[in-house]
């Protein structure tokens, strides 16, 4: 609300005022209403190779996080900008590597990639657009700068938190909400919904039918996927469901085969297809490949475009924006330092009790080392596995992360956030609902907030001008 | 809708009625265990006969040695040893019901979550007999209030048909159990004999049927055995009837047949069964036997679920 004892920020004015004047009981009851509405709904996150907590709550924080609609100018600009160059990327990598050509970006991160997929080679996706969907990671360092932390661009998740945490919020704060003019994100399914009917096949159906590909109910991101196939009115499919037939991919209806247009997946492109990439996958579709390369179908997110998101390519972002748009990235790259070039690991080397090493595959915040809360010996061990394997680890300074009010046992705290934006990539242009995930650290001081490690989510305010 | 959808609908709902039908079937046991001694019958063991009718016995002995109340109270409410108790029953209906999440109304999957949450609580600190009745209800409230909401909440289209599907080919295979178990107190010679003993016997089955109080308003008089059978078994009025479940059936059977304008081989089984229920007496059942009809009927509504997986579920 106010950093570190700052003056309030222009955006939080009506709910400090709103907070000061609530009778004290009151946010613990709506603290312990919305945990009633979570658990009834059955919002549960999955977390992998934890038998005790199989189905767990994300923390749900009530306090909300706000932004001016101005702020918001600014970062959905970057965002648009980036989605952009990012899909330019992904059809020359896969096309004719113009940006390879160019020398700026070594050969070797995008052929020795194990997201780089040869079979997407020379094929032409669906109205030019691989990354329908991305969720791209930022944080706010000072009053006008955000820094692009990561970029999502396989199967990112987290839209539905945003979408039910909104409507506790209404359920819980109308009062409050009807205070001030917080922009709407309730329409995020409906652009959703457009954007994959946009990138149909041309040879596809004029009314096309789109259904959500999900690894199944013990996939930690399951209940995200039936509540968007639900809100959608499409069908959500496992791979079983679906079947190929003369390169036209078919779901098993109680009425027989029905044709099948647009997969919205979020399954790894690893699992997709058998007959292609793991042959043990038994959660893809065999001749699912086949079928998307003969132009029948379109897969979204295309496969392959891991080779654009991982961190190693991330540090090359700045150049990938200029190279493609001509001009200089509205948002910032955190300083990334690649333990792959010589000067860079012996920096890392020297100063990582300062850094955070993150390894260039890695995500969910898992095998990653923070500096400056680590041990010597923890230190010592990632010095280790670095030098036994430079190419895969990056390191980044730690950032003065912005922080935001949350609700604790002892009343408001500071906590640090990021934030979770979507953006939608379709043929007619790109779309961002305004706000995203807000994601937060419930630890004092800590800053890893994900909700595998802990982190918690709050509602996200943009305001109107 | 696809195919894997309709078949966890259908098998959410058959779980769901036959966690009920087990919660009743315990109910019947617990009282009739509670009766004095000589109420029973020297020879009758009610927990064994609970067994027999959820089909479980043989599996029963695999893991216990001896039969008492608070081995078969804790195998048909709690094992994990057995896939059809109470509790596996509503794990495996939450699982179906996660799975078809998006064709669930959210009163549905809150009947079956919610249930889910305190039962699961309830199984941790094992219950003892005595509060066994507090524990069926709380599964027979949990199974009407599924019920409630898919007859309330549901659009009446495929999704629908298949889950009611599920309830009612379950519901005949439990009516025919609950009247075979007992297929002996209700042979007309028996009549005689039995007198009070008996008669506890047949309220039994009524009540695990929760048909005492139907039957006194369809017969106006007391309890006879083949009024009993006749009342389970042809009478359309009565919910939990062969009859009634048949008329069901082939209803949304046909609901289906109509909308997808194919029919198949689960209307014609569905159709046939249920004149065969339409067209005959009390008597003309006794007459062949009991035990035998009622076998017949198993085997028969076997063929229908196997069917109807078959031509639309797989």
């Amino acid at each position: 609300m106010n950093g570190n004892g700052g003056p309030t920020r222009e955006a939080y004015r009506v709910l400090e005022g709103w907070l000061n004047s609530a009778p004290s009981q009151l946010l613990e009851h709506r603290r312990d209403e919305a945990e009633l509405l979570f658990r009834k709904v059955g919002i549960t996150f999955a977390v992998y190779g934890n038998a005790e907590a199989e189905e767990r709550l994300i923390p749900f924080d009530i306090i909300p996080r706000i932004m001016s609609g101005q702020e918001w100018a600014h970062l959905s600009r970057g965002l648009e900008q980036r989605a952009r160059a990012l899909n330019l990327f992904l059809k020359d990598i896969y096309g004719p590597r113009e940006i390879l050509r160019a020398g700026i970006i070594p050969p070797e991160l995008i052929f020795q990639n194990p997201h780089y997929r040869p079979q997407m080679n020379g094929l032409s996706v669906s109205g030019g657009v691989y990354v329908q969907v991305a969720g791209i990671d930022v944080v706010r360092v000072d009053d006008k700068d955000f820094y692009v932390l990561e970029d999502n661009l396989r199967t990112p998740s987290g839209v539905s938190y945003m979408l039910e945490n909104r409507e506790v919020m209404l359920r819980l704060f109308p009062d409050l909400m009807a205070m001030q003019r917080i922009r709407p994100i309730e329409n995020y399914v409906d652009e959703l919904l457009g954007t994959l009917k946009s990138v149909v096949p041309e040879r596809g159906s004029s009314d096309p039918v789109v259904v959500l590909l999900t690894p199944g109910s013990y996939n930690s991101a399951y209940y995200e996927h039936s509540f968007l196939a639900d809100r959608m009115g499409v069908e959500l499919v496992e791979g079983r469901d679906l079947v190929v037939r003369d390169e036209i991919v078919y779901m098993r209806t109680t009425e027989g085969p029905k044709r099948v247009d647009v997969i919205y997946s979020r399954l790894d492109d690893d699992f997709l297809d058998p007959l292609v990439f793991r042959p043990d996958s038994a959660l893809g579709v065999p001749g699912l490949i086949a079928a998307y390369r003969a132009g029948n179908v379109t897969i979204a997110n295309a496969p392959g475009t891991g080779v654009a998101d991982d961190k190693a390519i991330y540090s090359y972002v700045p150049d990938i924006v200029r190279f493609y748009m001509g001009e200089e990235a509205i948002l910032k790259n955190v300083p990334t330092w690649r333990c792959r070039e010589r000067e860079a690991m012996s920096y890392v080397m020297d100063n990582l009790h300062e850094l955070v090493v993150k390894q260039v595959n890695g995500s969910g915040g898992y095998g990653m080392l923070v500096g400056p809360h680590s041990t010597t010996e923890m230190c010592d061990q990632f010095r280790n596995l670095i030098r036994a394997n430079p190419d895969n680890y990056v390191a980044q300074p730690t950032l003065a992360l912005s922080t935001s009010p949350i609700f604790t046992e002892s009343g408001l705290a500071p906590r640090h956030v990021d934030l979770r934006p979507f953006v939608l990539t379709g043929r007619d242009g790109v779309r961002i609902v305004p706000g995203g995930l807000t994601r937060v650290a419930l630890k004092s001081g800590s800053l890893v907030v994900n909700s595998s490690q802990g982190g918690g989510t709050k509602d996200t305010w943009v305001l109107s001008e | 809708m696809l195919s894997r959808d309709a078949d966890s609908l259908y098998w959410l709902s058959r779980y769901v009625e036959r966690a009920e039908n087990l919660a009743r079937v315990l109910d019947v046991a617990y009282r009739m265990a509670s009766m004095p001694l000589s109420y029973n019958g020297v020879d009758s063991n009610e927990w064994e006969s609970a067994l027999v009718t959820a089909g479980a016995l043989e599996e029963f002995r695999q893991v216990y040695d001896e039969v008492t109340p608070a081995n078969v109270i804790e195998f048909l409410a709690f094992s994990e040893a057995n896939p059809s108790s109470i509790q596996c029953c509503f794990d495996t209906a939450r699982q179906n019901a996660r799975s078809v999440r998006s064709a669930l109304t959210s009163e549905m999957w809150e009947a079956i979550n919610s249930a889910w949450l305190d039962l699961r609580h309830l199984s941790v600190r094992k219950i003892s007999v005595q509060d066994l009745p507090r524990f069926l209800n709380l599964v027979k409230e949990a199974s009407l209030r599924y019920d409630g909401s898919a007859m309330r909440t549901m659009l009446r289209n495929d999704a629908y048909w298949f889950s009611r599907l599920g309830v009612y080919v379950e519901r005949a295979d439990n009516t025919a159990r609950v009247l075979d178990v007992k297929y002996h107190v209700l042979l007309p010679q028996d009549a005689e004999v039995g007198g009070g003993i008996d008669y506890y016997h047949w309220a039994a089955i009524l009540r695990s049927v929760s048909a005492l109080v139907s039957y006194q308003w369809v017969y106006h008089q007391n309890l006879r055995p083949w009024l009993v059978a006749d009342l389970l078994i042809l009478r359309q009025e009565m919910p939990r009837s062969l009859a009634a479940c048949y008329a069901a059936l082939s209803s949304h059977l046909d609901d289906i047949a109509h909308r997808y304008g194919t029919t198949g081989s689960a209307q014609r089984l569905a159709r046939a069964a249920h004149a065969r229920l339409t067209n005959r007496t009390i008597d003309d059942i006794f007459q062949v036997g009991l035990h035998e009809f009622l076998q017949e009927f198993l085997a028969e509504n076997n063929r229908l679920g196997q069917s109807i997986t078959n031509q639309y579920l797989c």
